[in-house]
């Protein structure tokens, strides 16, 4: 041979070679699991099943987290049939012997009312059938809030106290795994409750201020106050809309271009506005009113304490996959420990939309997206934050 | 040959893609523009982005070269590049854009919600995009050496300097103008040299071309161990399910407004390819009549190249040549910097950050880590380009069309059309065809082209990869419906529903 590789040979051989690897791979991996103990393993096993069914019950008790979550809890308790049952209707029902399932809201009757564990014994539980299983059964409470919104009850062959202690536990395993749900359902309606705090906390300075502009050119320029009306108009209904949570920065820029012609009313050329937008980009989701609020913050903080003109910058940039949107003035700036306090929500009145706009895009991007504020006293203001251009679960809604 | 003026046309390119950019975006001093500025890009102009970023070395030079050399079969080449669009208009431009993936891996997780689906895309992604850049880095330095007698290797570093800049810089530059801008370049640079070529063979009393008989006979095998009609078949399915696969073709439907938007450029973008595939058969006949054979060690790809010189002796000629290397060179550009955007986006976001995000204790990489992605992502396919000895420029953008159609095209047309597709159904797909075309490319790549069956099957393995990928996804996604993604109706109305339509639920929540 000189110097010619047969190939189909190399190949074989490349592949014997990697079929080799993996096999002393996998041997050595199941010889490394051989140094834990059975106990840990069972510890290990049920630690692993609890964590799978933690994550079904983390949208809280529905007929389908129920019925999810109901899988692992057999494994954990080994009985024959486990179900869930809230105030008068079975939720889920896992297991042998599904004909016992209508009886599982009047067993849970009594601990629904007292709130304690009872087991069921033989004659109550046991139906005609020689051949169905279950015999006796144990029914605990799950409680959120000192309240008993439902039962757990695990069916067996023969109750016997460990069964009556393991369902107890379980049951209040799951009760706090529920309140966790109950926790974070809370969390959302806060976020949903700041939202609409935002759309409700832009109007009164601004509409005020809108209003009387545009009645002083009522008499002395009609239509302009007539336009000015209707760009008013528009700007309300994207600013009080209920739809939903996302839109793309052309439908925001819009809606910033409305208000900015308002504050042109009042302003005049004190307010001087630029736009550099890269063209890509104005497809990019992302929560509706993340915008405005910062260019209204530019406009009041850059202008208000000012003499003379303010300019407010405004660009979107294209990052590969994000875009980064800032929003920048000339004015007074600020000291950063405040803007830090106001990110940090301690003065919520001072500044609601900066620190809105923050938690809200952490909340939807994760804590690596919240914004970026530059500034110093007597040395302007850059707010920018970046978004990814896809990011599972967000869509734009018109 | 024509040094200063080739030189000045390739560095006007240079220039234009880097600077051009800056044109194109939106800007407005007065409130009154702000209108304008914030309207999305119109399906014409990104439709001449599209354009410009597909068209690419093979288009410029490969596809003349392939047709002087091979014949008239050549001709399913501009049929299939194009071909590739009317696929992706009928099944996916819509649903795709409605998706909101920016990326294929992306569209992975959008439709599947799976990590390991995502990260597998990703290598593809790499995987298609590398094999894509190689041609694009020999074409460069094809052409400058041939152009202004410089070393091989100048031409190719040149693009991936000019290109690692280009991405690296990022930011305040519309790149859908700089694409589009390439296109009408290209288009010039191929067309008006061509009339004048044209007018110049009619002048001097239009001689025939001289052409081996199986030159201008449709499908005739050109060795008894050839099968013209599998390789042509092969091709022109790879090209027609490839397109929708190459990374770079995505992202800028991204651009696009809605559906509608997505499906108009399309349209588009079929016509602005029609009208630019009618030169590059000009220039193969054109270079039968200039040089019956080929002389010397000269590669068939440097054809284009070579006819004004041939044709029109002086400095007309040399105006001619350099027009046409700064359009080639315009096609190497564009091409490349979107794929290398395309890889450069998935490195930093796949690899390097995680990576990064570790070693920095979660201290945000910032854009470090997107500069030092877009090096890699041209780096590494220089290098592959000064390894691998040159397989043709068409030759080797088909690899990676082959490689899209059989990995990606399975997974977008039933993501977008089939309920039943699993998780596992996908990866087996994605697998399947990858390892399947994987091995088939670099046996070719090492061996050479077999000869016989073999050959024509590991050389152009599209029409039995594409089937077994497709094969894998439904018979796996089969096996194992358990594994469906439950939001699968959730998304799949997303993706189909008009935009204007507003979902009785939606409406209900309000």
């Amino acid at each position: 041979m000189t110097g010619s590789i047969h190939w189909p040979t190399a190949v074989l051989v490349a592949g014997t070679m990697l079929l080799l690897w993996l096999g002393v791979t996998l041997l050595r991996r199941s010889r490394r699991s051989g140094f834990i103990s059975e106990t840990d393993r069972a510890t290990y096993a049920t630690l692993h099943t609890a964590s799978l069914a933690s994550r079904h019950l983390g949208e809280g008790l529905s007929p389908e987290s129920a019925e999810r979550a109901g899988r692992h809890l057999l494994s954990i308790l080994g009985a024959q049939a486990v179900s869930i049952a809230g105030p008068g209707s079975v939720l889920s029902w896992t297991g042998t012997g599904e004909h016992h399932r209508a009886q599982a809201v009047d067993l849970g009757e009594r601990t629904l009312e007292t709130g304690r564990t009872v087991a069921h014994p033989e004659e109550v539980v046991a139906c005609g059938d020689p051949e169905c299983p279950l015999r006796g059964a144990v029914t605990a409470p799950l409680v959120t809030d000192d309240l008993v919104v439902g039962t757990l009850t695990a069916w067996t062959q023969e109750p016997s106290p460990g069964l009556t202690r393991a369902t107890e536990e379980v049951a209040s395993w799951v009760s706090s795994q529920l309140a966790l749900a109950e926790l974070a359902r809370t969390r959302n309606r806060v976020m949903e409750a700041e939202l609409r705090a935002l759309r409700a906390q832009i109007s009164p300075h601004f509409i005020y201020n809108s209003l009387a502009a545009i009645a002083s050119f009522v008499r002395t320029d009609p239509d302009r106050a007539r336009e000015l009306l209707l760009d008013f108009a528009d700007f309300t209904r994207y600013a009080l809309r209920t739809g939903g949570t996302f839109t793309t920065l052309a439908e925001e820029l819009r809606n910033v271009e409305r208000y900015l012609v308002l504050e042109q009313a009042r302003f005049g050329d004190r307010l001087r506005v630029s736009l550099l937008v890269a063209p890509e980009v104005l497809t990019v989701t992302l929560p509706y009113l993340a915008v405005q609020p910062l260019v209204e913050n530019a406009v009041r903080h850059g202008l208000a304490s000012k003499e003379g003109v303010g300019h407010v910058t405004i660009t979107a940039s294209d990052q590969g996959s994000e875009a980064e949107i800032a929003i920048e003035d000339d004015g007074v700036g600020t000291d950063p420990e405040r803007v830090r306090a106001i990110l940090d929500g301690a003065h919520p009145h001072d500044s609601m939309g900066l620190g809105n706009v923050d938690a809200r895009l952490r909340q939807v991007y994760g804590d690596e997206c919240g914004l970026v504020v530059e500034t110093a006293p007597g040395a302007g203001t850059r707010v920018s934050f970046r978004v990814p251009k896809f990011a599972p679960g967000v869509h734009a809604q018109h | 040959m024509s040094h200063p003026l080739s030189i000045v046309a390739v560095a006007l390119v240079c220039l234009t893609t880097l600077v051009v950019g800056g044109f194109g975006l939106r800007l407005s001093r007065r409130t009154s523009d702000f209108y304008v500025a914030g309207r999305t890009v119109s399906p014409r102009l990104n439709a001449s982005a599209i354009g410009g970023e597909y068209l690419s070395a093979a288009s410029f030079l490969g596809v003349a070269g392939l047709i002087y050399g091979s014949g008239i079969d050549m001709l399913w080449l501009p049929v299939g590049y194009t071909l590739g669009y009317l696929v992706l208009l009928v099944m996916v431009a819509a649903p795709m854009r409605r998706s909101g993936a920016y990326t294929l891996p992306d569209f992975a997780e959008a439709r599947l919600g799976s990590r390991a689906v995502r990260l597998v895309s990703s290598v593809l992604v790499v995987a298609i995009g590398w094999l894509y850049l190689v041609p694009q880095f020999q074409g460069a330095g094809l052409t400058l050496a041939l152009v202004t007698g410089a070393p091989p290797w100048v031409g190719g570093f040149v693009v991936m300097v000019v290109i690692a800049a280009a991405v690296g810089a990022g930011g305040m530059r519309s790149i859908t103008f700089v694409q589009a801008v390439q296109y009408w370049i290209k288009l010039t640079a191929l067309a008006v040299p061509a009339f004048v070529l044209l007018l110049l063979w009619v002048r001097s009393g239009h001689p025939a071309p001289v052409v081996p008989p199986q030159w201008h006979a449709p499908l005739s095998p050109t060795g008894p161990g050839d099968h013209p009609w599998y390789r042509t078949a092969s091709t022109v399915l790879a090209l027609c399910l490839g397109t929708m696969g190459l990374p770079h073709v995505l992202v800028r439907y991204y651009t696009n407004p809605d559906g509608p938007g997505a499906r108009r450029t399309t349209v588009t973008v079929i016509a602005l390819l029609g009208v630019f595939y009618l030169l590059p058969p000009v220039y193969g006949a054109l270079g039968r009549v200039v040089f019956p054979v080929l002389p010397g060690d000269v590669r068939g790809d440097s054809i284009v190249l070579r006819i004004p010189g041939e044709l029109a002796p002086g400095l007309g000629g040399d105006l001619l040549t350099a027009m046409l290397a700064g359009g080639a060179f315009a096609a190497f550009l564009s091409t490349a910097s979107g794929l290398a955007m395309s890889v450069t986006g998935v490195l930093d976001q796949e690899l390097l950050r995680p990576q990064l995000a570790r070693l920095t204790g979660g201290d945000s990489p910032g854009a470090g880590g997107f500069r030092l992605a877009a090096v890699l992502a041209v780096v590494l396919p220089y290098l592959l380009s000064r390894l691998i000895e040159p397989l043709g420029l068409a030759t080797t953008v088909g690899l990676a069309f082959t490689v899209a159609a059989s990995t990606f095209a399975p997974l977008i047309i039933l993501g977008v059309w089939w309920r039943g597709l699993s998780v596992p159904g996908a990866m087996a797909g994605l697998v399947a065809g990858g390892l399947g075309t994987g091995l088939s490319l670099a046996t070719t790549m090492a061996r050479g082209d077999l000869g016989g069956w073999p050959g024509a099957l590991l050389a152009n393995p599209a029409l039995w990869t594409v089937p077994l990928a497709f094969a894998a996804v439904v018979l796996v996604s089969l096996a194992t419906p358990g594994r469906i993604p439950a939001s699968t109706a959730r998304v799949l109305v997303r993706l189909h529903t008009p935009e204007r339509v507003t979902l009785a639920r939606s409406r209900l929540r309000d």
